[in-house]
């Protein structure tokens, strides 16, 4: 039977919550499903892959892969994928995995959907639901003359289970060969967030105009650390550098779709609501009951933000206690 | 010394999307049709990098049904791009056969020093086509970048990655670099420069004569829907306090997200 390669991700020696749904996914398949783990620092959990739902483990333990390098890891992937015999690649639509993956699927003739909200795989056959235009529409994209097929998935799409400490899986190590490269990782600068990236976290909160000032989003960083929430903004504040870009939800910043978006005085431009409609359950915390949010949002309060945002994060860390 | 930017048309953000009754695709009537907002920074960093290095000329080159995508390489021109090329291709070529013609229209130019195209199309949001682009052109690639620098063997840049980290890469050209946001504030277009855009000589490749086969299309959209209707918001009432526990319950009972 045709095997599924998952190609997984760590942070902080633990297997990403979007590498997990990817390998639990890819289990219920029925197909083998061999997860591939590079780089030294990752291959220290490379048991954890088998927990999920992983057959077999392929892993370098080469330092070399401990930065991420799109030369080195498109050779490694594209040589993984040939030593497994996988018509199937699954990876996560995260910074690596929007890098890499196109290139790989240059490299040997695959095709590739980036973007995936659901996946359907039947046999051979694979269907993927993505959003265009912002989600303002949704298409099922299928492929044609692709001996390898290569999907990338939102985060947040797929159900996860807990671990099974019980499986183990084969590891095999392999040396992959490695091309000559004209790509050097000099540094890298590491972010002050400790959080997940928004593109990646399960709840997100945002802060945007309303909040009047940079300093506004003291309160807001205060319940998103009640909620493990990462935190998010609007265009108007990041433009007028408040927060850095890093944080932006929107058309031209990040598309998130979290299980939970809390928009606290964000009006909701076209812009923003490009980025965060695929959530599923907004809450919007605006004074102006006509503000264009509130058409996007599950919940709405109409209030002073300033009043209800604290209240909120008492309140929540004292029904998260229970 | 030649440096392409790899452009899309796009709707523009505010198009309102309709679908083709038959699910085949999107309704063409009424869309507004603009510059994919991040090939702006691209185009803007090609000029300015030409703007220190004489000799270098900027060419914008799109793929796309020639009649609409030309516009898009007529707002590069006016931005300041010297040359424009358009591969006249279907509607829907998949991001693989994109990237085949783009890299082959740029190859029968002679190659790039350096090829520049934005992250992402905000239309697909597939971000693809450009690292494939670099590999069939068998060059380097950086992908997501806000800070470029470049002498005449070295490109280096800082790419944005996930959690607000950033990665220093050095790669040797030529090298292909996708801009985000932050990169640069582009210029807009001059009245003068408009006026030459308008009369700009665009050249044409047509996709079938480059030699790419029909196998060479791997992805197909289908069924095209819109999204299902938001049932309308549930607006909580009463004062602060009874906001915030309506809303508690809400989250926890109703959609069980906490």
């Amino acid at each position: 039977m045709s095997k599924v390669l998952v190609f997984t991700e760590f942070q902080n020696g633990s297997l990403k919550r979007s590498s997990q749904e990817l390998l639990q996914f890819a289990a219920k398949t029925g197909k083998p499903v061999v997860a591939l783990v590079l780089g030294a620092q990752a291959a220290a959990g490379a048991a954890q892959a088998a927990q999920h739902g992983a057959s077999e483990v392929f892993v370098s333990k080469d330092t070399a892969y401990d930065a991420y390098n799109p030369e080195l890891f498109s050779a490694a992937v594209a040589e993984a994928i040939q030593k497994s015999a996988a018509t199937l690649v699954l990876a996560s639509t995260s910074a690596t995995g929007k890098d890499l993956l196109p290139r790989v699927a240059a490299k040997i003739g695959a095709g590739v959907v980036s973007d995936g909200t659901e996946i359907t795989v039947s046999g051979e056959d694979v269907k993927v639901k993505k959003p265009l235009y912002s989600g303002k529409c949704f298409v099922t994209a299928q492929f044609e003359n692709a001996s390898v097929k290569i999907v990338l998935m939102r985060a947040n799409q797929l159900p996860v289970a807990a671990a099974d400490t019980t499986k183990s899986a084969t590891i095999t190590e392999i040396a992959f060969a490695k091309p000559s490269l004209k790509t050097l990782i000099k540094e890298i600068i590491k972010g002050t967030s400790e959080k997940l990236d928004l593109t990646e976290a399960n709840i997100v909160v945002s802060g945007g105009r309303g909040l009047k000032e940079a300093g506004g989003f003291g309160m807001i960083n205060d319940l998103a650390n009640v909620l493990g929430a990462t935190v998010g903004a609007s265009r108007a504040v990041v433009d007028s550098g408040w927060v850095g870009h890093s944080m932006q939800v929107g058309q031209t910043g990040k598309t998130v779709a979290p299980s939970l978006y809390i928009a606290v005085g964000i009006s909701g431009a076209i812009q923003h609501l490009a980025g965060m409609s695929g959530s599923k359950v907004i809450v919007a915390i605006n004074s102006d009951a006509n503000a264009p949010i509130f058409q996007k949002a599950t919940y709405g309060i109409v209030g002073d933000a300033f009043e209800i945002v604290p209240k909120l994060t008492e309140e929540f860390k004292k029904a998260l206690q229970h | 010394m030649k440096i392409f930017v790899c452009i899309k048309q796009v709707p523009d953000t505010e198009t309102k999307i309709k679908i083709l009754s038959d699910q085949s695709g999107i309704d063409p009537a009424g869309i507004k049709w603009v510059m994919n907002p991040y090939d702006e920074y691209a185009v803007e960093e090609a000029i300015k990098f030409r703007e220190k290095n004489a000799g270098a000329q900027v060419w914008v080159i799109t793929s796309g049904p020639k009649a609409r995508a030309v516009e898009a390489l007529r707002t590069g021109l006016a931005m300041g791009a010297d040359e424009a090329i358009v591969v006249n291709s279907p509607e829907n070529l998949d991001a693989y056969s994109t990237a085949k013609g783009l890299a082959a229209a740029i190859k029968a130019e002679g190659g790039a020093h350096l090829v520049f195209a934005g992250k992402l199309a905000i239309d697909s949001n597939q971000s693809s086509v450009p690292q494939m682009v670099a590999e069939f052109l068998e060059i380097p690639h950086t992908s997501v970048v806000s800070k470029f620098e470049a002498t005449a063997e070295n490109v280096t840049v800082e790419r944005d990655v996930d959690g607000g980290s950033k990665e220093v890469v050095q790669m040797l050209a030529p090298a292909l670099v996708t801009a985000n946001k932050g990169l640069n504030m582009p210029r807009y277009a001059s009245l003068p420069g408009i006026m030459k855009a308008k009369k700009k000589v665009i050249k044409e490749v047509e996709f079938s004569s480059l030699g790419i086969a029909a196998t060479e299309q791997k992805v197909k959209y289908v069924g095209y829907s819109l999204p299902p209707e938001k049932p309308a918001v549930k607006q909580l009432t009463g004062d602060a306090s009874a906001q915030v526990s309506q809303l508690i319950s809400a989250l926890r009972d109703e959609a069980k997200v906490l």
